[in-house]
């Protein structure tokens, strides 16, 4: 017997190495590359237009919105861009971990990782820090070039309260979405089925629920993951909001939770 | 070494493998023939871990492959169907599963050349060609050294020369003490690079030998005989335990259950007269056909004839 084939000693490859190859997955096709550049073309277009559009209407629009608008400029500026732009993450989270079924991928990533947890760990991971850096990058960028537009009728600062926490919270939405639409891909297997649900979840249901009758629609709506999630992005907390910021982020968290749970324990006892 | 004990996998109302047991040894190419259908591809899903039996047990050098550290370094593996993105670059591709192992770059590109992929390994695989595709499934099979291969029909789609190469890859990686586990449908094929058979048919063995051993045992010997004197050698060679069927009226006949040599002897003692005495034996693909007839999912046999006139 040769070299070879004397069994070494191998030791197992850490997590960092399974990191590191699901990077070089992602970096490696052009779907994420132009869903990213899309992302940051629609996010900061959309924020020019808007804000554009507001300063320009202002002569037309009435009391209580224009007090509103001066309450919270950074909803304004922040919401036209993220709103459109979230789509590009709902589909590259979906595509991120689907497109490995529709390829066939998958089975070269589970012989080369057997135990499988570690791959799905390792995207999000990876998925979800880099969507968090180019989100919270978009987020800034969208707010610089926003609160000058709209200085002259509503003027805003990232030192004002809640600020800050809200532009930051800009991508602390858009990973957690990311994560969101992820967890749907591994679930459902497929690119377009996938896609389909994440959107039907994120923009179909909660005007659906909201025609749910009295407080029922309310706090159904209220606790809908992208719903909850959102909050994070305004700076203040309306009156007729249930949760706060935080919690209704923790609340999109924990949907978030469950369904990579689930997801995980699907991969582990499907056959693939 | 790959061991097999009772594996079943059922895939709803179907049995898909059946009970399955054989060892592959190392220091051999093993060939695991069957027809289409017969489970080779499931098989080979249930020893790699991406399929979970019904019931039974896969190891690999006495491991779950589940249970291997780096099971890259211990087992290649090529699948039937495709397992890379349209839209990744070869070496990107390869690139992946180094680092999920912990390998060296440099050992990407040892690969990339080994194969013989060099000019589009930084082209994307969805342009590839069948025989390319093979190369590049081929390449991420030994990128870890493994000391055992698990090779599902790695000739399809491969030109002639390509066909040639993997069978002195094959040989050559078993020559070096590793197991080759390697499936066909096709008999010729295995007969040429197998030292050691397992034959499946409708998930079920049907036979585990070697290939020398197959080939005796399943192909029958005839003789050819051609005498001017047919009728009457016919009724020597019936009286001496043999049966000759004449083949038209010209004297020809084929002999079964004698050997040539004994048919000479009783012609040369009746004085009788011989133009030709030849041994022929059977296809092996005819033998291999017989042997899985009736365990091929898909037969001819049960075709409806079409109806003439009615």
């Amino acid at each position: 017997m040769t070299t070879t084939t004397a069994p070494a000693v191998i030791q197992r490859p850490g997590f960092g190495h399974t990191m590191i190859a699901e990077w070089t997955k992602i970096r490696s096709v052009r779907s994420t590359v132009w869903s990213l550049i899309l992302l940051v073309v629609l996010d900061l277009g959309f924020t020019a237009l808007f804000t554009a559009l507001t300063v320009a209407q202002w002569d037309r629009t009435g009391a209580t919105e224009r007090a509103a608008l001066i309450a919270d400029p950074t909803s304004v500026i922040l919401g036209g861009g993220l709103q459109l732009s979230q789509l590009t993450v709902c589909v590259l989270g979906v595509i991120v971990v689907a497109s490995e079924y529709s390829s066939g991928m998958i089975r070269a990533s589970l012989l080369a990782v057997p135990r499988r947890i570690p791959v799905l760990a390792a995207k999000s991971v990876v998925f979800g820090l880099l969507i968090f850096v180019l989100g919270t990058a978009v987020s800034f960028a969208s707010f610089f070039l926003g609160a000058p537009i709209l200085h002259s009728r509503a003027p805003v600062s990232l030192g004002d309260p809640g600020v800050l926490r809200a532009v930051i919270g800009g991508g602390l939405y858009l990973t957690m979405l990311g994560l969101f639409a992820l967890a749907v891909g591994a679930i459902v297997r497929h690119v377009a089925a996938g896609i389909t649900v994440v959107i039907g979840l994120v923009l179909v249901l909660a005007p659906l629920a909201q025609l749910l009758p009295g407080t029922l629609g309310k706090h159904v709506h209220a606790y809908l993951p992208s719903e909850a999630g959102r909050l994070i992005g305004q700076t203040v907390q309306r009156p007729d909001d249930l949760l706060s910021p935080w919690q209704g982020y923790a609340v999109f968290g924990a949907w978030t939770a469950v369904l990579l749970i689930v997801a995980g324990m699907l991969l582990t006892r499907r056959d693939a | 070494m790959i061991e097999a004990r009772g594996l079943t996998k059922r895939y709803g109302d179907k049995l898909a493998v059946d009970d399955l047991s054989f060892t592959v040894e190392r220091g051999k190419v093993t060939g695991f023939l069957g027809p289409n259908g017969a489970g080779k591809s499931t098989t080979m899903r249930l020893i790699l871990g991406l399929d979970r039996p019904n019931s039974g047990d896969a190891t690999i050098d006495g491991k779950h492959y589940r249970d291997l550290a780096a099971p890259l370094r211990v087992v290649g593996a090529l699948l039937e169907a495709r397992a890379t993105h349209p839209g990744r670059t070869a070496y990107n591709h390869l690139l992946f599963l180094a680092q999920t192992q912990g390998l060296d770059r440099k050992r990407v590109d040892e690969v990339i050349d080994l194969v013989g992929l060099h000019e589009v390994a930084r082209k994307r695989s969805g342009g590839f060609s069948l025989g390319m595709g093979q190369r590049l499934g081929i390449a991420a099979a030994l990128l870890g050294n493994p000391s055992v291969l698990v090779l599902d029909e790695p000739v399809n789609g491969l030109d002639p020369e390509g066909v040639v190469w993997i069978r002195n890859l094959m040989k050559h990686l078993a020559g070096e003490g590793r197991t080759v586990f390697v499936s066909s449908h096709l008999m010729n094929e295995m007969a040429v690079t197998a030292d050691h058979l397992i034959v499946i048919g409708r998930g079920k063995l049907v036979a585990d030998c070697s290939t020398e051993e197959f080939i005796e045992r399943s192909t029958e010997q005839t003789v050819v005989v051609h005498s001017p004197d047919a009728a009457k050698l016919a009724e020597v060679i019936a009286a001496d335990g043999g049966t000759a069927t004449p083949d038209g009226d010209d004297g020809m006949m084929t002999v079964a259950g004698m050997a040539a040599r004994r048919v000479g002897e009783l012609a040369a003692r009746d004085g009788l007269v011989l133009y030709e005495l030849t041994t022929k034996r059977g296809s092996l693909e005819q033998a291999f056909m017989e042997l899985t007839r009736d365990s091929v999912e898909y037969g001819n046999t049960s075709v409806p004839q079409p109806q003439v006139g009615a």
